[in-house]
């Protein structure tokens, strides 16, 4: 078992895969943050990772980044992130929160600290990024709005040629304009298929069409991963007719809610020629399905995300035991 | 230092325009202090303002004093012309000591609680760049904005005190003789790095606790070393403790010069007694340690 770990762990590392995690732990206290996670990210991938507050989503972050030393094995960009963390943040950047901008700086001087400091910042490009807003080089930071000191963190990152840039919450208590308008230029002016973003979010609907890969945490564990493509084939949502309730009911939906008195049912893996005969069939938003993974009564789920990893379900516990 | 930081990018970039300018963390994150703490020089500024105020609403009547003065016994005279100057250097090396203990007990306090520093660890510069960037402002920064400003007030104060004597038609000499502003900016240089380095342990003290602290820094600072005091006094009705805290504080003096009591000269330099004091070597020893201790809390702590 440990051997064919070894050679696994071997082979990952020939593929560069840009994070690679096995059984990532972290404990505060009693409170378990991380129980035993395992991702592989590959370049050129937008990974969202949706989960409720508290369900890890931060502290795994902040371990990709280096801010907090976990168990198990973890290599970003091949790199431990703990023990080297300073080279690190030379290829990766990142979006902690809104508004972790020094309140006191004044914008010119932002752009010459990080053009001071930063290897692969261009400020030329941060300046034509901010020559598209309002914003003025000689305002501070802290007579800007919310959505404007999110601009300029966005113009700054997006001028810093990181080979992985992670962003935690990135567009909290922004209005819709700066959301649309964030993920937008992230997208239009940034990402190319050498880059990695990890993000973030509570408002799903709104990254729905920017990823590419989709992960749901809940107490520290993964429940649910899969590609968008995947998303798209696997999952169907069903208004179903009440003369085909029972029918409906009988494929074995992953969720039942009532809509307008009529009853939604999503599935998952079951034909869209089979569920139209049933009702309007439609393709599920990623909040649809996060509810539905999160209800209490969809322990299914689970062990179908990780029939699709190509796992065996106890595989965690398999490993817990090999320590 | 920051080898690691500073060395170019040769892989992976092929944008000459990322290698043009060369990159100096530990430069832009003093500039960085220096920007964000402006009290590191507004404050002596504004006690060297009130210096020269209360200076000059001290000469008036002057000139009579100083016929009186020139009259008596010259130690005497010397003493009443060189006491506000010295009062000036002794005021904004004060206010540099009160700056830096402040600066220091919020500089990694402050990133915390405002959360920045959360953007700050999201770029490539280490803790340790960082800790040793914050030590300079006390250490290095300070002693040099502090002589500036001294000489500068000192030379503001001669040359008013001349025009005032000459107006009177009287000979500014005495002010030139008895304060010899070359040999005292070199005395006060040689005093400064005296009391920067004996300093230098409470600076990384201070550093240490805005690290640490989650609240109260100046408390959590001094209210621990208070309560040794007074736990020794009770229990032993002894003060090594305080003592000690005073020669922290005041003992670079006794090491640095020796006063010969009722001299004409100014104070002699000895720095060979200060080099050789067991209390500066083991206070920088002590200081390596409270900012080594600082660096790795703040590797560990994030925002509060």
């Amino acid at each position: 078992m440990l051997q064919q770990r070894a050679a696994r762990h071997r082979e990952n590392v020939n593929a560069m895969a840009t994070i690679e995690a096995r059984d990532l732990r972290k404990t505060f206290g009693t409170t378990v943050a991380l129980d035993g996670i395992d991702l592989h990210v590959e370049e050129g991938r937008i990974l969202g990772i949706i989960g409720p507050n508290g369900a890890g989503k931060t502290t795994a972050l902040n371990a990709i980044l280096g801010l907090t030393s976990y168990q198990g094995e973890l290599k970003v960009l091949g790199r431990d992130p703990w023990t080297n963390r300073d080279e690190l943040m030379r290829d990766v950047s990142f979006i902690a929160d809104v508004a972790v901008l020094p309140r006191w700086i004044r914008v010119s001087q932002l752009l010459d600290y990080v053009a001071g400091v930063h290897p692969r910042f261009d400020r030329a490009k941060a300046e034509s990024f901010l020559s598209r807003t309002t914003i003025k080089r000689t305002s501070k930071v802290r007579e800007l709005s919310k959505g404007m000191v999110a601009q300029l963190h966005l113009a700054i990152v997006m001028a810093i040629d990181a080979r992985l840039l992670v962003l935690d919450e990135p567009t909290l208590g922004l209005d819709i304009l700066y959301r649309k308008q964030f993920y937008d230029s992230l997208l239009n002016d940034y990402f190319d298929r050498s880059r990695t973003i990890i993000v973030t979010t509570h408002q799903v609907e709104e990254v729905q069409d920017v990823l590419t890969d989709l992960m749901f945490i809940n107490r520290g564990r993964i429940v649910l991963e899969c590609s968008m493509e995947e998303f798209d084939s696997r999952y169907l949502e069903v208004m179903v007719n009440p003369e085909h309730l029972a029918a409906a009911r009988g494929l074995n939906p992953l969720h039942e809610r009532a809509v307008f008195g009529r009853n939604v049912l999503l599935f998952d893996g079951v034909g869209h020629d089979q569920l139209e005969r049933l009702g309007e069939v439609r393709r599920p938003s990623i909040a649809d399905l996060f509810v539905a993974v999160m209800s209490p009564h969809s322990q299914n789920v689970s062990v179908s995300a990780s029939r699709q990893r190509g796992e065996p379900a106890g595989q965690a516990d398999q490993v817990g035991a090999a320590k | 230092m920051n080898s690691s930081e500073t060395m170019s990018e040769t892989a992976g970039v092929s944008d000459p325009g990322y290698r043009s300018a060369t990159r100096q963390p530990f430069y832009w994150s003093v500039r960085r202090e220096l920007w964000e703490n402006r009290s590191i020089y507004v404050a002596p500024i504004i006690v060297a303002i009130v210096v020269l105020f209360g200076f000059l609403v001290s000469t008036i009547g002057l000139p009579e004093r100083r016929r009186a003065i020139l009259l008596g016994d010259p130690v005497k005279a010397r003493a009443a012309i060189e006491a506000p100057y010295d009062m000036a250097a002794i005021m904004l090396i004060l206010t540099a000591f009160i700056v830096g203990v402040f600066y220091c007990l919020d500089a990694l306090y402050g990133e915390r609680r405002d959360r920045s520093i959360l953007f700050w660890k999201s770029l490539p510069v280490s803790d340790r760049t960082t800790l040793l960037s914050k030590a300079t402002i006390p250490l290095v920064i300070l002693p040099l904005v502090i002589f500036a400003i001294v000489v500068a007030t000192q030379l503001v104060m001669m040359l008013w005190t001349s025009l005032l004597l000459i107006s009177h038609g009287m000979s500014p000499a005495s002010t030139w003789e008895y304060v010899p502003l070359f040999r005292n900016s070199f005395i006060l240089l040689y005093g400064l790095v005296a009391i920067a380095l004996w300093h230098a342990p409470i600076y990384g003290w201070a550093l240490l606790i805005s690290g640490w602290a989650r609240r109260a820094t100046f408390l959590w600072a001094v209210v621990p070393f208070l309560a040794i005091g007074f736990f020794e006094k009770i229990t032993f009705g002894t003060s090594h403790f305080a003592s000690m805290m005073k020669d922290r504080l005041m003992g670079f003096a006794p090491k640095a010069f020796s006063f010969e009591m009722h001299s004409v000269a100014s104070p002699q330099l000895t720095p060979g007694a200060y080099l050789s004091s067991p209390g500066l070597w083991l206070g920088l020893v002590v200081a390596v340690v409270f900012i080594a201790v600082a660096i790795r809390l703040r590797r560990y702590r994030g925002p509060l």
